[in-house]
């Protein structure tokens, strides 16, 4: 088996981490909400009011954010509870939360080796867009661009 | 599987909500469901009151599911009630870690109806 540090250091930019991420993001919102993610070639960047990271650490470090539309998330709080929700509720951050913290545990078990050596924060989530985020990651972000129920959504991994 | 007092712990309410109904999807008819949002709240519900069934998260605020698992048996009414961790953690270390802790069962986020089924249904007979 793989340990952490072969993983980490085999690419640089982790560019075949996305179909892990993406097969991740997929299989949260299929088991979960019942619901089929599609890929999208380009979004919009404006739009997004809503974002919930959770934070690694140990052998790999960085965070993972997820950002869409309160609309959509109040949509993806629906298709969890089955029951409809108002979009500034703390409901539909919570259900936003849980998302972003199942996408990242489910994409930190599939890749090889780092089911250990990794643990998550509990997550955190900022509504509003207008705010930014410094991190002290090494690299570019890798960035994966979805739609759910044609909205837009972004999920996008920081390597410390 | 009838009349069951079952205790949920996650620090998401969503979560806490959605077990629930997996639960009554899996065909366990919950007479009584506890919430707590983390191990320390849910050793003081137990306090108070008994329950047939533990369901846990493991990544939570105060008091982690581990540490949870590590002190029921010295808590009013935790003796002997069998606990299914309900967790993002998957690596084997965090499944033999919580088996060993005394947990019973181990269901992986995200999940489906049918798994907490395959998982809670033998628990409760007794069987796992």
């Amino acid at each position: 088996m793989k340990s952490a540090k072969d993983v980490l250091s085999r690419s640089k930019d982790h560019e075949d981490w996305i179909p892990l991420l993406e097969l991740s993001a997929k299989e949260v919102f299929e088991l979960m909400l019942g619901s089929k993610l599609d890929t999208a070639s380009e979004i919009a960047p404006n739009g997004f009011d809503i974002a919930a990271m959770v934070g690694l650490a140990g052998q790999l470090c960085g965070i993972l954010t997820v950002r869409a539309s309160r609309e959509s998330a109040a949509r993806m709080a629906f298709k969890m509870l089955g029951a409809e929700t108002e979009k500034d509720s703390q409901e539909v951050a919570d259900a936003f939360g849980e998302i972003c913290n199942m996408v990242a545990g489910n994409f930190k078990n599939k890749v090889s080796g780092l089911g250990d050596g990794c643990m998550l924060s509990v997550p955190t989530v900022i509504t509003g867009s207008d705010y930014s985020v410094r991190s002290l990651a090494g690299s570019p972000p890798l960035e994966l661009r979805l739609q759910f129920e044609s909205l837009p959504m972004l999920i996008s991994l920081e390597i410390g | 599987m009838n009349d069951i007092r079952a205790l949920i712990i996650d620090d998401s309410s969503v979560m806490r909500k959605i077990v629930e109904r997996s639960l009554r999807q899996a065909g366990v008819n919950l007479t009584q469901v506890l919430e707590a949002g983390n191990g320390a709240e849910a050793l003081g519900v137990l306090q108070e009151s008994k329950v047939d069934l533990i369901l846990c998260d493991i990544n939570m605020p105060v008091m982690d599911g581990l540490e949870f698992v590590k002190q029921l048996s010295g808590v009013e009414n935790g003796k002997g009630v069998p606990v299914v961790m309900i967790t993002t953690e998957g690596s084997e270390t965090h499944v033999v870690q919580a088996l060993s802790a005394g947990a019973r069962g181990y269901i992986r986020k995200p999940f489906t109806p049918d798994q907490v089924k395959e998982h809670v249904i033998p628990v409760l007979a007794g069987k796992s």
